[in-house]
């Protein structure tokens, strides 16, 4: 029992990251219908940023992370200007393969300028964990959580809430009406890539101090981030974020009760019996690409 | 035919280029495979810098044969298929006579059957996995020790630390697999109950859900066999769940300084089997040897928690050049039979090779020393057992 309280803390705290990395790329993959390869390398992005402002100019680490997330919406935006927007109305196929380029480039570049050498970032939490009678989590952990569902309620109320988010929905629905309709289309693209992009650089920033940084972390972050935007329907935020913590319980529990060995799979294993049942993801939207 | 300027001149250009390595005739290539990018980097690159300088050493003293020695090293990208091209474009393209690599038992696993195909023998620089020495492959000499050889000096500490229920969490490779193998073997024979045994993905990042199950288990003392980033993550993530149970890990790529650096108070009471210890250089076997490389390391500013990986490529080279002169030539074959006869005295040791695997078409494998050092108050140490 008290092994199982422990697994359900884990997969709580683990959950709220999954979501915050699922709700950007369902902006950018679900909404958008851009594959984009790069956003783990935005999520590390955003990790070195922390890095570089904590550890190496002793900014202050709330500080920190806010520029963490400002640069990571600069370069999502610078993204897209350079790479994307030359790419309006070319197929699926095309921008993949653009994309793919991008990730090897930015992995590569970030391998250059950081070297493979781990990084760690300190945070100003305790180092002593929060005990709860048999469940114990670390401090960082805990404001990590909530951060994450701070930042996914601010992107559901934006998207659904502001003018902005309803211009986001309107393009993607149909370019043609909402430019008619008088959105600037060519911003809306650029914001709404630069938004998904934030929020995987804010990630990033959030994970840094738990993990440590290097390279290669973006792989599996942008793994996970796919597994779990098709688990909850494309372009669906409640989806993301409540496939986000399906996903971590069937890892934390899989792990904990089957095999370790495992682990990734039980979720994958998971997501095929959900798309074999209701193919379009948990919170279906009409169509779905890709 | 129309002859576009710029063409020419590409082509012109090209053929000067083509032309380079004509004057560099009078060097002996040396190949070198390692992970300098990817999942690995960090250690492949470590263990390029060092096989760097024993190539400086070398050629300082005059090289081999009256000729230089040049290392042609290429990224095998962590990955094993990247590895193979690597080995096929030294092999094909360079022509290098011997190679050196691949750092992961996987890597090294996958170029084997090319050295075989083209009958150049490669140094093993740094992988565990009993199967590389076993397999049958007869131009593959290993200077790291196997996870058995480990294994086996580590049997005698087993009492001395009191360890009466062991637990393993291992990276899901070949070496994690080969290494949690071993050490539970050895452990069983002593008669320590062994508890759960956990696999982490080489690319996971979070083991609470490992970390949770072994804590429940009761287990005292837990095994990590990976590399020194999923290490220190171990060690964090370890303390965030108040494990009890003390902490060894295996496999001598766990740079406690690194680990120091990085995970910070929660490597404190944590052990380390090493294969080079340089916080303490004199109770190696060749403190010469050791201390030349630690002074030129530590001159050219390399990172100083990588010497205990560095080494590696520091030694590979070292034996390779050794046989090059046992040899008298620069080819292949002649190599391989010098290989057999040469002993290096090198940071791992004296290095000579005794016979593994199967009759009739053995792998060499040399026999180092293994050390076990402590993490204390932010310090390694030499623990008193």
């Amino acid at each position: 029992m008290d092994q199982l309280l422990q697994h359900a803390a884990n997969a709580m705290i683990i959950g709220g990251t999954y979501a915050l990395l699922g709700i950007g790329l369902t902006l950018i993959f679900g909404i958008m219908k851009v594959v984009n390869f790069t956003h783990g390398e935005l999520y590390s992005f955003g990790a070195y940023m922390m890095y570089a402002w904590v550890m190496l100019i002793g900014a202050d680490f709330m500080v920190s992370l806010v520029l963490a997330v400002v640069l990571g919406i600069a370069l999502g935006a610078l993204v897209e200007f350079v790479l994307l927007r030359r790419l309006r109305g070319a197929d699926i196929d095309t921008t993949m393969l653009v994309m793919i380029g991008a990730w090897i480039a930015m992995q590569n570049t970030e391998q250059l300028a950081w070297s493979g050498v781990a990084k760690s970032i300190v945070s100003p939490f305790p180092a002593d964990p929060l005990v709860l009678g048999p469940v114990s989590i670390s401090w960082t952990r805990l404001f990590v959580f909530v951060v994450a569902l701070v930042l996914i309620a601010a992107t559901y109320a934006l998207i659904q809430r502001t003018k902005l988010g309803k211009a986001m929905r309107a393009t993607f629905q149909d370019r043609q009406a909402a430019a008619l309709m008088g959105v600037q289309i060519n911003s809306i693209h650029t914001a709404t890539f630069a938004l998904g992009s934030g929020l995987a650089a804010a990630a990033g920033a959030l994970l840094g101090p738990v993990f440590v940084v290097y390279p290669t972390i973006g792989d599996s972050a942008s793994l996970k981030a796919f597994a779990i935007v098709i688990l909850g329907g494309l372009g669906s935020i409640p989806g993301a974020t409540i496939g986000g913590f399906i996903l971590a319980f069937a890892e934390e529990l899989g792990a904990g009760y089957v095999s370790s060995g495992y682990r990734d799979a039980m979720g994958f294993l998971l997501i095929i019996l959900i798309l074999i049942f209701k193919p379009t993801g948990l919170f279906a939207q009409k169509e779905r690409i890709g | 035919m129309h002859i576009d300027p710029r063409k020419a001149a590409l082509s012109v250009l090209a053929a000067g280029l083509m032309a380079a390595p004509a004057f560099a005739q009078d060097t002996i290539k040396i190949g070198v495979t390692q992970p300098l990018t990817g999942a690995f980097a960090a250690s492949g690159n470590y263990v390029a810098q060092g096989a760097k300088i024993a190539e400086d050493e070398i050629n300082a003293k005059g090289g081999v044969l009256g000729k230089k020695i040049q290392l042609v090293i290429e990224d095998n990208k962590s990955n094993p298929t990247e590895a193979v091209a690597t080995v096929e474009k030294l092999i094909v393209r360079d022509k290098v006579p011997a190679i050196m690599g691949a750092w992961s038992s996987t890597l090294t696993l996958a170029v084997m059957p090319k050295v075989m195909e083209y009958k150049v023998p490669l140094v093993v620089e740094t992988s565990s996995s009993g199967k590389i020495t076993t397999a049958g492959n007869p131009y593959v000499f290993r200077i790291a020790p196997t996870s058995d050889m480990e294994a086996v000096a580590f049997t005698p500490l087993i009492d001395k630390l009191n360890i009466k229920k062991a637990a393993f969490l291992n990276t899901n490779n070949d070496f994690g697999i080969g290494s949690a193998k071993a050490y539970s073997e050895a452990l069983k024979k002593k008669g320590v109950e062994i508890g759960v045994m956990e696999t982490m993905d080489p690319k996971a990042t979070d083991f609470s859900a490992q970390l949770t199950s072994i804590k429940a288990s009761g287990a005292d003392t837990l095994f990590v066999t990976t590399a020194v980033e999923q290490i220190t993550l171990v060690l964090k993530q370890a303390k965030e769940l108040q494990l009890d149970a003390r902490i060894i890990t295996t496999g001598g790529s766990n740079s406690p300084d690194q680990l120091i650096a990085q995970a910070g108070s929660a490597a404190d009471g944590s052990y380390h089997v090493v294969f080079f210890p340089p916080w303490f250089p004199d109770v190696v076997k060749n403190p010469e040897a050791a201390k030349s490389y630690m002074t030129e390391w530590k001159k050219r500013g390399h990172e100083p928690g990588g010497m205990t990986e560095g080494f590696r490529g520091y030694d590979g080279i070292y034996t390779i050049a050794e046989a090059i002169k046992v040899a008298g030539k620069a080819e292949p074959a002649a190599i391989k039979d010098a290989l057999w006869k040469v002993t290096v005295h090198g940071v791992y040791g004296d290095i000579k090779f005794t016979q593994q695997g199967p009759k009739g078409k053995e792998s060499g494998q040399n026999v180092p020393s293994v050390y076990l050092v402590k993490i204390e108050d932010g310090k390694v140490v030499n623990p008193e057992l």
